[in-house]
């Protein structure tokens, strides 16, 4: 049986992870390369690395460290952050990107999503989305979640499936960084109206927030960042626990 | 000894020359078919689409070589289905070392199926040293059915080739190159095949 995805999420900025880390046997704190292999070891399913670098040498900072994160980790990684082109996307996956992700750039030129999908296949395609329950709507903000939009998240959702995107990163801002849980119902609404993988991410805070949102949000995998940085939930324990509440699991 | 990894217009070439660097092994990325020829392994790699994937080895000449080969060879992914008789993906007639048809999965399911999922019935060298029911990755949405060539079954809505073996032809729908440690010793049994 196909297994529920946990996917750790890495920020990055100049090729260092930007939150704090308490790993005890991890040399370099703060190295993205170092952090991911930790989690491919304790048993992640893939990573998603997010550039936060914002410098004009940021194109040659972001290829020299997906080049480096392709020589030494062995499970699947999307990069994500910034990315506009298909220039953009050819330099990522030739370093090694196994996926790349893109946002505010999809949304001001959605032919770019077409014309990725044609040059490189949908499967390495992921369509990530910032959304925000307003006045009764989930819609779509840009900019890293600073600029809202009138676009309601799951016509957008749509359209970028049928355009070719092979997987969707739905992050929820009113759940983002509460740890209060992910955000059940529109997890649910958009993965029962497409039929691409959907990654849920935002609010993980326990362990019974990654079974809630595989059975009621029909996710097809969970993104966390804090909880996994800071050591308050070990990927292994969480999946045992999974496992354990009859969710398919890759242990 | 000489690995060579067949260059094509396929998306993964890189991760498969890292995932060997990684268990101590240089290849050669070579679409020259005296390279090719000439190397004690040879594999064939791929993320892709089927006909436009063809149509590359065509002028290249390598769909004649390729079933030519003698030596070890090793399909990953989209090498498998276009080592198969004939794909529905762009209505692609492949290079029939599997007398197998390709297939696109159901639309009902997610397609394309992204993740790690567990193989089955294992018989092969392959596979040596693994547990039963090792968990691989796959991204695909098109597959191989099952035949006598099958030497790993999966299971995604419905029971296909995981992975295919005839002679010195061996292919895996799956990524060992991205499949963490199971994908390294598959990487490597292959590596010591005779």
């Amino acid at each position: 049986m196909l297994t529920k995805r946990i996917i750790p999420c890495l920020d990055v900025k100049n090729g260092q992870t930007v939150k704090g880390i308490n790993f005890l046997n991890i040399k370099e704190v703060g190295d993205a390369v170092e952090l991911g292999a930790q989690y491919a070891r304790d048993g992640a399913d893939e990573l998603v690395f997010l550039d936060i670098t914002a410098t004009n040498e940021k194109r040659k900072t972001l290829s020299e460290l997906v080049s480096r994160i392709a020589r030494n980790i062995n499970i699947p990684f999307t990069v994500g952050g910034g990315i506009s082109s298909v220039d953009d996307v050819s330099v990522l996956l030739n370093c090694g990107a196994d996926k790349i992700s893109v946002n505010t750039a999809a949304v001001r030129n959605p032919q770019l999503i077409n014309d990725l999908a044609l040059n490189f296949g949908s499967q390495c395609v992921v369509l990530a989305v910032d959304t925000k329950f307003v006045d009764g709507e989930w819609l779509v903000y840009l900019n890293g979640g600073r600029i809202p939009t009138e676009i309601r998240t799951k016509d957008w959702v749509k359209e970028a499936v049928d355009r070719g995107a092979g997987e969707i990163l739905l992050t929820s801002m009113n759940n983002d960084g509460t740890k209060d849980g992910f955000a059940i119902d529109i997890t649910r609404a958009v993965s029962e109206s497409v039929n691409v993988p959907v990654i849920a991410s935002g609010g993980a805070g326990t362990m019974e927030h990654f079974t809630e949102v595989f059975k009621e949000g029909k996710a097809d995998a969970a993104l966390a960042a804090s909880i996994f940085h800071y050591g308050e939930i070990g990927i292994a324990e969480l999946k045992a626990y999974l496992k354990g509440n009859g969710i398919e699991i890759r242990i | 000894m000489k690995i060579a990894i067949v260059k094509y217009n396929a998306g993964n070439i890189r991760s498969v020359s890292c995932a060997l660097e990684r268990i101590g092994i240089s290849a050669e990325v070579s679409d020259d078919p005296e390279v090719l020829a000439a190397a004690d392994k040879v594999i064939f790699p791929g993320v892709g689409e089927a006909s436009t994937a063809m149509a590359y080895l065509k002028a290249k000449k390598l769909d004649l070589l390729i079933p030519q080969l003698k030596q070890p060879v090793l399909g990953i992914c989209l090498g498998l289905q276009l080592m198969c008789r004939h794909s529905e993906e762009g209505n692609a007639d492949c290079l029939n070392i599997f007398d197998l048809d390709v297939k696109k999965f159901d639309d009902k399911l997610k397609v394309p199926q992204i993740g790690w999922n567990d193989l089955t019935d294992l018989k092969s060298d392959l596979f040596k040293g693994l547990p039963e029911n090792p968990y691989v990755y796959f991204v695909h949405g098109f597959y191989a059915e099952l035949g006598e060539n099958t030497i790993a079954k999966a299971e995604y809505g419905l029971q296909y080739s995981a992975a295919l073996n005839k002679g010195n032809f061996y292919a895996t729908q799956f990524h060992p190159e991205k499949s963490g440690s199971v994908g390294e010793t598959i990487l490597r049994n292959f590596i010591e095949l005779k």
